[in-house]
Formats: C-alpha cells, structure tokens, sequence
C-alpha cells in the first residue's frame, strides 16, 4: 500500500505557539518520509530537548526524545548499531551548538550516514527566550534585559569546518524547499546537516517572518519588497564535489564558507556543499569488519536456548599457561 | 617442608620495559604450575617516573598481595629508595652496582615529601645520603645484596653473541633481571625460556635475542650466587590454568554474553578494556558467520553513554567503561535510561577521587555515587565482583540484570582489580546463561505500548527497526506509548512501576548472587569487590592460629539485599567493614538497612590496596579487643 502523510502523523496534541516555525519543518520531515516511502518501522526520529525536541512525537516513526544538547551521541549510537536505520536527528540551536558543540564536531568528523536539522530560531525556546548561540552580537530580542554580548556561531561554516559531507539551509516557511533538501540529506552518503531558519514569533521579534521575507526592506523603484531568502541553486551555484582533487575540495569549502558569512540583506539557501567522496563512518568500519554492514550489532544473533553462541576459545586458549 | 610462598619486586622508570619484566617472571612462574598474584602500581605519568610490580610466588592459593619483599630487583636508584626499607630481613637484593654512589639529590623523581623522609630515615642513622648508606642499613638487617654489572652483562652477552649492537640494547635489562631472578631463587630453567617465547611469539628475531639474553642471567645466577635461603620449585601443574588480569576478564565476560558495542571515552583504569575489546573485534560464532564488537572511542563520556543507550535501543546488548571523573558526566544520560527503561551496563572502574584525585591509583570511592548517580528517583541495579575470575562471569550477569529489568546496571569494579594480574580457573563460557528478558522479536499486532503496565512492573521491549514495535522515548514523564504525559496518576503510576523493578530484583537475583558467605562467625567481616582476596587470605592466616572470623562479601549494592545479609548474619556479634576508602560507604549502607551496627572498620585510602597482611594484624587486634573502632591502612609503596 502507498503510504500516505496522514500515516506519519500521529495523533499527539501539538502546543508550539500558533505561527510557529516548528510546524513548517515537522511538515516538511513527514512529507520527506511519506516521499521517500521509507518504512515506518525502519526510521527514527532523534531529537534535544527544546520546543524543538518535541518534534518526534508528532512523527510517527520510531520517536527518541533524548537529554539537552545530547541528541548527536544516542542518535549515532543507534545507527552504528543497526545501520539499516534512516535516521533523521533534530534539535534547537541552543542544543546543538550551545551545550552540544562538542557533539556536532566530533560527529563532523565522523560522517555517520544519518541527517541532522537544527532549527534556528536565534533564541532558547523552551527557557523563554534568552539568547541562542546564533543569536548576532548586540540585538536585543524581546525578552533579553540587554543585548547580546557574544558573538554568533555559523552553524554553516561550522559544519563545514568539522567535516560534515553535506551542508545546507532551509526556511520554515517554505515547507516545500525544505523537504526536497530533506530528502536529498537522508539519501545524501555521509553525515548532512541542515540549518532551517525557523522564526520564532514569541521570542525572536528580530528574524521575523516578516524581516526575512524583507518588508523592512522596499525597493526604492518598485516599492515591493526585497526578500532577504534567495536559493543557491537558482543563482548556478555548484556545492559538489565532482572529482575529489584537493584543489576541487578547496574550492567548494571554501565557497561554501564564503556563502555562509552572507546575512543581514541577503540569505542564502539550498545546498551549501556536499562531498560523496569521503567514506561514511560505516564504510571506515565494513574496511576493518568486513561483514560490519550485512551482520551488524543490532542483527547478530548472540544467544541460543540461553546459551552464547561466541566462541571465543581461540582468544581463551591464550591466557593458558 | 615449608611453603614456599615469595613476593619479587621489579621497579623501574615508567617506559622502560618493567611490565614486560613482570610479564616474563610471571608467567615463567605460572607455566610450573605455581600461583601468581602480581600487582601493579605506577604514576599518572607516560615516561620516567617510578613504577613497580609485585609479583607474590606461591605453591599454595593466594589471592592478595603481603607486606614485605623477598627479592628486589633495581636498575635504578629509585627502585632502592622507595622499596628497600619493605625487604624482609631475610630477603635479597639484586641490583645494578653503578647505583652505589648515587646520592638521594641526584634524583630528581623523588618527590619532596618522600625524600625529606628518606633523608631523615638516613641521617637518624647516621648514612650517608646516597645508594651505599641504604644498603649499609640493609647488610645490618641481613638482607643479602648482590650487586650487578648489568653494562658488563650486556657487553659479555654481546661477545658471546658476536652481536656488538647488544651492547647498547637497555630494554634487554628486564630480560636479564627477570632470569638472573629466577636462576636466584631456583625454578628451572625451561620455563622461562617458554615464558619468553610467549611473551614475543609474534616477533620470532626479538624471542630469539630475549632468550639467549635470558640463558644467559639464569646461569649468570647460577653460577655466581650461593643458594638463597628463598627458593621456588615446578609443582604439579593444573590443566586450564588461567594467568589473566582484570581487565581482560571484563572484556572477555562482555565478548562471550553478546555485548556487541562497546562507547568509551580514554580514562585510567577503564580504557585498557576498551582497546582490549578492540583488539578482539572480530570472532567466531556457533553455526554462523564470524560475529564483531563494535568499540567506538567517543568524544566525551557523555557521548559514550548516549551512544551506548542509542544501540541498547536497537537491541544491541551495549556498554560503556569509565572511572570516576568520565561517570561523573554519565549522571544525566543515567536517569534518561533509568526513566526510559533502556538496559545498558556501565561498567565503573573506580580509581582514588575526588575529582582527578590519585588517577592512576586504587580506591573504592565511588559506591556511594554509583547508587545515587542521577537525580531524581528511578531503579539502577549497582553490582561488585570481588576478583578476576567471578568478573567474567559477573560481567555476563550485569548485561542478564539490565535486560531481564530494563534499567541501567553499573558493574562496579576498581584499579586493584583491573590491574591485578593473577591465576585462575579457565573461564567457562558454557557456565554463562544469557536472559535477554522480554526483548520481543516480532511483534503482529498494532497498537504497541512500550511502556505498557504489567502484573511485574515489566513491560514486553521492542527494539528500533522492529515492525509494529514503533514506540516514543523521552526524558519526560510519558505515558505507556512513550509521550509526554503530566498527568498526576500517569505519574505516579509509571514512577511505581519502575521502582517496583528494585523489589523484583531482590526477589529474582538469587541469594548466591546476591552476597556471597565465605563462614560465618562471631567476628564477621562485611566487605564488596577487590577487597575479597585479601580479605580471605587474612582469614585463612588467622585460621592457622586458631582464629575463626567469618565473612561476607556484598555483590548486590543497590537494591540493598537486607533480607539475604541479615539472615546471614543471624548469629554474628560483631561487624567489621572493610573497604578502601575513608568514608566508610558500605559502613554507612550496613547501618541504614540492618539493625546491627557496625562495630569496627578497617580503611584504607593511600591509593594502594590492602594486604592481606594488614588486615590480618587489624583483624587480629579486634579479636584482642585491643582494636580503635576505627582502623586506617597506610602499607605500601
Ligand atoms: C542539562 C540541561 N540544562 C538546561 C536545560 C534547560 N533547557 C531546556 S530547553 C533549553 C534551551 C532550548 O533552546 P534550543 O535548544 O535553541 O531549542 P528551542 O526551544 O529554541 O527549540 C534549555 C537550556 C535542560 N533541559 N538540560
Ligand atoms: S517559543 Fe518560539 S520556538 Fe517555542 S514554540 Fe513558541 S514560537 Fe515556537
Ligand atoms: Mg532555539
């Protein structure tokens, strides 16, 4: 039978705030899903904790609402074990590169096959608005008493910097550009991370919908507004790695890089960088373990009648003496 | 004729070859069928500072180390400082002779506190401060000393060899001390050959040299030192003689139960396991294809426990294994398994804390923690093994615990008994039964509730990946699918029904599991984990003498077995708590959960572990009632 979206929904009373960004990336994951035909049972959803994290109980799908900042280890730990898994991890930025920073490198470096969204919201949701990691150095959101007084993280460049082998953006609110990024991430070979831009109407009165859409920002001539949100792909940007060469790499990281310092008039969205090129972490570990992938720890059979069946007399024989 | 039964000691600095050293005599002694207890001490330091070993001798069971040295061994000066006052007075002393004229300034690794006392120890007998004053004192007490050229060794072995670049091979040293040390004290010949040839089976050329070096000091000794009141001979050796460490019988116990993940982040003394594990990833299985583990170093300790948890969801049976400070970061992600019902073993090889504390010495701070770790209330089971050969199999029980009642299981062991490198029975893997609990493999119906309530408080466990098992996870309070729930009953009848695993458990973990009774007595100890030996041989040393004092050793730490221990102690008067640390934490566990007191403890918190022979003169003076209620241990070096 054809999986239908209502099939990925559950039934779990939703209490974001009404226009918030969350509902528009939740949408856009179960539209991925229902897309992708992924077997309900063979997907899991990851997530912090935050408004965010809420997330996996609206998607019915194995759901893992995990501790702050922490969704990055249990989701990896579950996919090494059982890499059949299409595994999609989610959480605020405050979690994932707030009190989870150290998490979102080491698993750069990794480059797990799985996908992670971040939605950045600028603010701590859930902790009523105090300032995120990306919140800009100096803005003063509505519930801050002064201005923020660090600088702001790039979750774009970060990502790129640790290793991650697919980087994009997303907005909330244009669900259908999300889950065609979605879906490219999970099918995407390697760890993809996504920064969807996820306004939050409550707390960040900056990044509104209305400030990215540009409406402080009329053209002189036109008097239409000019949107800060631009795609990548439409401007003939080439975030691949085609042949691997060093010069190649260079290159995209760096345009990459270059991309992920626009802010304030202009946002880019769309693929930032991806690199087939570089072997999973599962792949590093089937070199090693050559059956890792087909008899992997969570489908190695351990036990017979109560009994183990490892045989490690080998290993025992040689501690005799 | 009289049991022979001998502690060799071998010190040198950190790097150089003397755990190889220890290796070699131990195993050489091993292959004749005596027994071995060898213990390992060193700083938290990769080259130069000191480190020893002690390696206890015996044609009789051991199970601790003693106060006392027979033979030490030095090619360094501090060696002599540090352990020279611990040699028996008829004990011996092999060392190098370009030591005799280093004075105790020209040592830059003895730390202040200890040379302001060797100095003082020197002086009081009027010495000089150098080699030659302390082995002045040594010849008043008898000991005998033989001093070597080990320089002129190498030179002669070199010529005999044709082979000049011995000359210069330093690392051969511990080859040279082990033979010349087992030529000294009498064993035969061909055993440490065969040692040897083991020790470097996968580099035949270095064996070759290693054994000729070692023909070569075992008729050095022959030849040049008179007989040594002090000799150990072949006995009758027993068929599946283990000679194994700690350690290596944790990972072995995880390896044969079907742990097949393993996260850790590097901490001493946990991540020897770890690497072992590594080492060992890939093995046979009955009647399928080659099984693997998958080890995975994390970022932090945080990350090993997420992870662990994130494959324990997956069915995977997963541990993690740290020491205190990385279990401290675990605390969180312990309550997240703990209300998330995920069976996970950390395995907790306590060192001396707080914080970094002695991090490369013993202690037994942490059981307090282990029980508490996590806020909030939530069920944990906290189990000790006492030595190396029930870790194996204990560690196979802990992953039967977490599983059989869905919580996190800590197995609690420490630095003694990771490094302690010993005898024992081959370990059995047919005697490991493996309970996976309700762990479901097919599910046919919808409508799936992981966390549905049940008559025993445990609900049937899907796994991810598993069709119609689809369920929710939080660290919220959830209700039976896995969401979010506030609701006042909800609450309280989910926080029921995980508590309600502790009382399951003491009613299902049988009593032998539980704690074991070694006698009981009127004077009876109560003690957990490394502790044992020691504690038995101190028991058995009073037993000759006509003393009877009983003992009981806790494996089960949490959920407190009161029933089981007060029944055992029925018919005791008096309780003594043995354990290495100095809050007395078991103490304080007796005193909460039995109506009986403690009456004495004997302590222990230098970072060095107990011998026997200290709690055999403390437990001597408690049955002389001559005894401070409380009594603190400081031996060792
Ligand atoms: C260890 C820990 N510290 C603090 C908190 C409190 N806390 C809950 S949500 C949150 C921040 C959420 O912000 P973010 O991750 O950006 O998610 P959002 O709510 O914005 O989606 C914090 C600090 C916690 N749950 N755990
Ligand atoms: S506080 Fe902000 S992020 Fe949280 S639900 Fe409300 S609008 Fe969304
Ligand atoms: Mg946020």
């Amino acid at each position: 039978m054809e999986p239908k979206l209502a099939d990925y929904k559950t039934d779990v009373h939703n209490d974001w705030c009404p226009g918030c960004g969350d509902f528009g990336i939740v949408n856009a994951i179960q539209m991925a899903l229902t897309e992708m035909k992924i077997p309900r049972h063979m997907s899991a959803i990851f997530s912090g904790i935050g408004c965010s994290g809420k997330t996996s109980h609206f998607v019915n799908v194995f759901g893992v609402h995990t501790l702050h900042g922490r969704v990055l280890p249990f989701a990896q730990g579950a996919k090494l074990a059982n890499p059949n898994l299409t595994i999609i991890a989610a959480g605020g930025d405050g979690d994932g590169l707030g009190i989870g920073a150290g998490h979102f490198v080491a698993a750069g470096r990794r480059n797990v096959d799985m996908t992670y969204i971040i939605f950045n919201n600028a603010v701590y949701g859930l902790t009523k608005g105090q300032a995120s990691p990306t919140l800009r150095l100096g803005q003063k959101t509505k519930s801050l008493p002064n201005p923020n007084v660090n600088e702001a993280v790039n979750p774009i460049g970060l990502a790129i910097a640790s290793g991650f082998t697919f980087v994009g953006r997303g907005y909330a609110y244009d669900v259908r550009q999300l889950k065609d990024l979605i879906i490219a991430a999970v099918k995407h070979k390697g760890l993809a991370f996504l920064d969807v831009l996820q306004p939050c109407p409550t707390y960040n009165d900056i990044n509104t919908r209305d400030w990215f859409a540009g409406l402080d920002n009329v053209d002189e001539i036109t008097q239409k507004p000019k949107p800060r949100i631009y795609k990548l792909e439409e401007t003939g940007y080439d975030p691949i790695v085609h042949y691997g060469s060093e010069s190649e790499v260079n290159e995209k990281l760096t345009q990459g890089l270059i991309k992920s310092n626009e802010w304030d008039i202009k946002i880019p969205t769309g693929i930032f960088y991806q690199n087939e090129l570089v072997a999973p972490y599962e792949e590093r570990i089937a070199d090693r373990v050559p059956n890792y992938l087909e008899n992997s720890p969570a489908t190695q059979p351990i036990s017979s009648d109560g009994k183990s069946i490892t045989e490690i007399s080998k290993i025992l024989d040689s501690f005799e003496v | 004729m009289q049991s022979k039964d001998i502690t060799w000691v071998i010190g040198g600095p950190q790097g150089s070859g003397v755990e190889s050293a220890a290796n070699i005599f131990a195993r050489a002694c091993a292959m004749t069928g005596l027994q071995i207890f060898g213990k390992r001490e060193f700083y938290s330091n990769i080259k130069g500072e000191h480190s020893y070993f002690a390696v206890r001798v015996s044609d009789k069971n051991i199970r601790s180390n003693v106060k006392g040295i027979t033979l030490l061994v030095a090619f360094d000066a501090e060696t002599l400082f540090r352990h020279v006052d611990d040699v028996c007075d008829d004990g011996a002393i092999i060392c190098d002779s370009d030591l005799i004229s280093i004075k105790v300034d020209e040592v830059p690794t003895l730390d202040t506190l200890f040379k302001s006392r060797l100095i003082e120890h020197l002086s009081s007998k009027n010495k000089e401060l150098s080699v030659r004053g302390l082995l002045e004192i040594c010849k008043e007490r008898d000991i005998t000393i033989h001093l070597v050229s080990f320089k002129n060794i190498l030179a002669a072995l070199a010529e005999e060899l044709q082979n000049p670049s011995i000359r210069n091979m330093f690392r051969m040293l511990n080859v040279l001390a082990v033979s010349i040390s087992l030529g000294f004290l009498g064993l035969s010949s061909k055993p440490l050959l065969d040692s040897v040839e083991a020790i470097f089976h996968t580099k035949p050329k270095i064996a070759e040299l290693n054994k000729q070096a070692a023909n070569y000091g075992y008729n050095f000794a022959t030849v040049k030192f008179p007989k040594f009141k002090y000799s150990i001979s072949d006995i009758q050796k027993k068929s599946n003689t283990f000679l194994v460490q700690g350690y290596q019988a944790a990972g072995l116990g995880k390896m044969a139960c079907g742990c097949r993940f393993q996260s850790y982040y590097p901490i001493t003394p946990a991540s020897d396991e770890s690497v072992f594990l590594e080492s060992n990833e890939v093995f046979d299985v009955k009647n399928n294809r080659p099984g693997s583990t998958l080890v995975v170093q994390t970022e932090d300790e945080i990350s090993a426990i997420g992870m662990a948890i994130g494959s324990a969801l997956t069915g995977t049976r997963s541990a993690t294994s740290t020491s205190g400070p990385g279990f401290s970061l675990m605390a969180e992600a312990m309550g997240w398994a703990g209300i998330n019902e995920v069976p996970i073993v950390v395995t907790l090889y306590q060192r001396s804390g707080p914080s970094t504390g002695l991090p490369t010495r013993h202690g037994q701070d942490d059981l307090m923690f282990a029980i508490h770790a996590g806020h909030g209330d939530f069920p944990k089971i906290v189990y000790a093994s006492g030595d190396v050969e029930e870790t194996f199999y204990d560690a196979a029980k802990c992953f039967n615990f977490a599983e059989h009642f869905q919580l996190p299981v800590i197995h609690i062991l420490d630095k003694f008994l990771a490094s302690t490198i010993t005898t024992c029975k081959r370990f059995d893997p047919d005697l490991i039964t493996i309970d996976r609990g309700k762990l479901l493999e097919k599910i046919e119906e919808d409508g799936y509730k992981r966390f549905s309530l049940t008559e025993d408080g445990i609900s049937p466990r899907s796994k991810l990946g598993l069709e119609n098992g689809i369920f929710w996870n939080t660290g919220d309070e959830s209700d039976e699918f896995g969401h979010i729930s506030e609701d006042p009953i909800n609450r309280v009848q989910m926080m029921d029904k995980r508590a309600s695993k502790l009382e399951l458990a003491l009613n299902t973990i049988t009593k032998e599991d539980q704690a074991i009774s070694f006698g009981i007595a009127e004077f009876c100890v109560l003690s957990w984990g490394s502790t044992k030996g020691p504690i038995l041989d101190a028991i058995d040393m009073l037993k000759k003498e006509g003393l009877n004092v009983g003992f009981i050793q806790l494996k089960l730490l949490h959920p407190f077995p009161t029933d089981r221990i007060k029944s055992l102690l029925k018919d005791t008067k008096i309780i003594i708590d043995v354990e290495a640390n100095q809050a007395a934490q078991l103490g304080s566990l007796l005193n909460e959960h039995l109506d009986k007191k403690v009456d004495y403890y004997i302590l222990k918190y230098t970072g060095r572990p107990m011998t026997s022979t200290e709690i055999y003169e403390s437990l001597k003076k408690i049955l002389q009632t001559k005894a401070e209620k409380i009594q603190v241990l400081t031996y060792g070096a």
